[in-house]
Formats: structure tokens, sequence, C-alpha cells
């Protein structure tokens, strides 16, 4: 069965992403601990746990009205600084696939990348900078590699982004860190994994589980 | 018609006692507190903002409204908050320390500025006139960046006993901020009221106002106005 990038994904997407800042509640808090000042993980629950309570009471018509939801959602329930990041990143993708009731596989790499350049706007981060930007960015290539191959199926552009979204939060651990909290602590940042791109490659990771 | 001012602070206090600060200065001014999260937490929600900014417009009558804020997240939020009513042309957001910044905005607000002269008014409490050294009125400079002689200047002996203090330079700065016209007083910027109390000038000192722009006349006439009246103070 071809799986599509429908309401009914999107919303089994943002569950699995509720359970999965559940899960890694604690993971992302010891993360935080090291570097910055350890709430990111009760922030990212609490924010999608709202976002859990918003999709019980009325169910989205498009993938986009469901981003668009989780945008504000996150924006006002998170506090922190991922708060507006993660809105951003949700509000430009639903601005980027508008009202499609379903939405293509390329358009789809097109909205992370969308997504990405968000984050980048609001945070003024770069490359390298040890922020969620390291897993966003290499996460946008891959997509757009995947979708960009001779027919591209939606699994596997899915697939692609959360792979190296993975693999660039794991590469945060030597960088020092240059924007956000962490940087307050220079060269001791170092050998931490920067929480933010971890939460990032949660978020991608449980795309590719509502395609399942 | 005038300017609304959006508070946004991670701390509901600190966005309330702000308001409360600038509301004495500027009592006709509506200024809007947008703090903490809905919950009372520290932190930032874009509910409270989204609500204060579409409150603040509204009232503004079409005046603008222009918004502050204090740490980098909420900045972010007030960004955002901004790009959810895409980007509303008369909403402007400062970059500015955010209880000084926040005293000088409504005070210009207050004497009519519109929301370019308010963001404006704000930003230069921390401009390199933010910080002049107390100066005697004839060690004046040339004048702004153009070297260009005032088009009016003046004079005036401070008669009030308290001589510049908060209220004086607030009603200087709030008017100025209103006029076409670059305004210096003893050299330092005159819509700036926190440069106008650092000059620290007491009573029986004197004040020289060089005004350049089309209002520059008004202006050297408005600030000569409220010195020989003593601001109103005894």
């Amino acid at each position: 069965m071809t799986v599509v990038l429908d309401v009914n994904w999107t919303v089994k997407w943002l569950t699995l992403c509720a359970q999965a800042m559940a899960e890694h509640r604690i993971e992302l808090i010891e993360l935080d601990r090291a570097i910055g000042d350890s709430d990111h993980g009760e922030n990212m629950d609490r924010g999608f746990q709202a976002v859990l309570a918003k999709l019980d009471e009325a169910t989205p018509e498009t993938p986009g009205a469901a981003l668009k939801m989780t945008a504000m959602t996150l924006m006002s329930k998170v506090g922190g600084a991922a708060g507006p990041l993660y809105g951003t990143a949700f509000l430009r993708a639903a601005t980027a696939v508008g009202d499609a009731a379903e939405v293509e596989p390329a358009a789809w790499a097109l909205a992370l990348a969308a997504a990405r350049d968000g984050i980048v706007a609001r945070g003024k981060a770069e490359p390298g900078d040890k922020t969620m930007v390291d897993a966003w960015t290499p996460a946008v290539d891959a997509a757009r590699e995947a979708a960009d191959g001779g027919s591209p199926d939606l699994l596997s552009v899915l697939v692609a982004a959360a792979e190296a979204a993975e693999a660039g939060a794991v590469a945060t651990d030597p960088l020092i860190a240059r924007k956000g909290r962490a940087s307050y602590l220079g060269e001791r940042s170092a050998g931490h994994r920067d929480p933010g791109a971890v939460s990032t490659a949660l978020i991608l990771r449980a795309a590719v589980g509502a395609a399942a | 018609m005038s300017v609304s001012i959006v508070v946004v602070s991670h701390s509901e206090k600190i966005a309330d006692g702000a308001v409360e600060l600038a509301a004495q200065m500027a009592p006709d001014v509506v200024i809007l507190p947008a703090g903490g999260t809905d919950d009372g937490r520290i932190g930032t929600s874009l509910e409270k903002v989204l609500a204060a900014l579409e409150q603040a417009l509204e009232r503004a009558g079409g005046g603008g409204a222009v918004v502050i804020t204090d740490l980098g997240s909420a900045v972010m939020t007030a960004e955002s908050a901004l790009e959810f009513m895409g980007d509303p042309p008369d909403a402007v957001l400062t970059d500015a320390p955010l209880v000084e910044g926040l005293v000088a905005a409504a005070v210009a607000a207050q004497g009519g500025a519109d929301v370019q002269a308010v963001k404006r008014a704000a930003e230069a409490v921390r401009g390199p006139a933010g910080r002049p050294e107390p100066s005697l009125p004839e060690v004046v400079p040339e004048g702004p960046a153009t070297g260009a002689a005032p088009k009016c200047s003046g004079d005036f002996e401070l008669v009030n006993q308290a001589g510049m203090h908060a209220r004086p330079a607030a009603k200087i700065a709030g008017g100025l901020a209103s006029l076409d016209a670059e305004v210096t007083v003893n050299g330092v910027d005159g819509a700036s009221m926190t440069a106008l109390m650092m000059l620290a000038a007491g009573k029986g000192s004197v004040l020289h106002v060089e005004a350049w722009g089309a209002d520059a006349e008004r202006a050297v006439d408005y600030v000569g106005g409220l010195v020989q009246a003593g601001f109103g103070e005894p």
C-alpha cells in the first residue's frame, strides 16, 4: 500500500511526536542540563501534549491546517526558545503545503526546507553552531535528494530526512556552541549533544513511523 | 489616534511593572503587557502577544503599535506573532532595553510621535547620545553628522528648583519626537529622554539648544517655552 501524506498521516505524525517527547523527556532534560537550562524535555513534552489536546477538540481538515494549529500551540505552550523556533518551522511548512488535501513527496521536501529556513530566520543560527539547524540542514538536503530521484515515494523521503537528522544530531557532539544558552559555555559545550538537534531527529523519525 | 505599545517579557511581573512605570509618564498612551506563559510560568506566549497586539492595533485607531521585548526568545515570539498576523505594516519591533526603552517610547507616543518616531525614541536610549559627559553650554559640538550650522538655536536658563529630571526630560523628548527636526540640547539628542536626564543640569544651568530641519524654529521655541515656564514646576 502506498502511503500518502494526507491529514490522517499528519495527525498520526503529531501523535507520534507527542509520544516520542514523552518517552524521551528525561533524556532531553539531561542533555539540556549539561549545556543549557534543562527545560527542553519538559517544554517539548508540554508543547506536544497541548497539541494532542487540540487534536482531541477538533480534527483538522488538511495537513496544512494541522501544521498551523501545531505552530500556534507550540509557540504558546512551550515557553522557551524552542517554542518560537519549532512554531515557526511548522508555520512555514503549513504555508508551503497550502490547503492541499494530499502533499506530494517533492512538495514535502520543499516544506521541510521552508521549515528549516524559518528556524534560521528566527534563530539566526548557521550550520555548525551546535543547534537544531545542524539536524535540520542535512535532513532537508537528504529529503530533496530522495525526492529528486526517478519516482520518489513518500516513505523514502521521510526515511532519508530522519536518518540524516539523526546523523546530524550525533555530529553536534564535538561542536562548540555559538548560539543559544549553550554558547555561554564556550569550549565546555563540546562533548555534549545538542538537545534541539535531538528533538528535531525525534520529530523527523516520528514522521517515518506515521507512514509505517 | 496615537501609537500603542506592547511589552513582551518572560515574566508577567516585569511586563506589568514596566507598564505601570511607563503609564505614570504617559497616561494617555495604551500600553499593554504580554508577560509570562499562559499558565503563569516564566516564558513567553504567542497567544498573549497576539491578543495584546490585536488590541493595541485596534485601540491605536490606525496609529499603529510598537513592540518592546526583553530577552532572546521574547524577540522570537514577538516576530512570530507579527508573522502570524501577516506582518501588519503599522506594527514594528524595537531593539531597545526594556525599561528605559519603554519609558522613552511611551513619552514619545504621549507627545504624538508616529510609529517610526516612537521606535527611534526607544532605540535612542542606548545610542551614542546615551552616555554624554555632563557638558557645559560652551562646549557644544558642531552639530549632527552633516556638520552644517544649526538652522536655529537658543540658550535657556533652568529656573525650576529641581532643574532637569525625569518629567522635564520626558516633556522635552516627547514633544520633540513629533516634530520634523533634529535637535541637540547641550550636545545630546533632544529626543532622548535618558540623554537629557544624564545632562544632570541643575537650577541656573543654561541649556544650549540647536535645531536642524523643517521644524527647527518650532523645536527651539518649544524647548525654550518649557524651560522658561519652569516645566510648570516651582
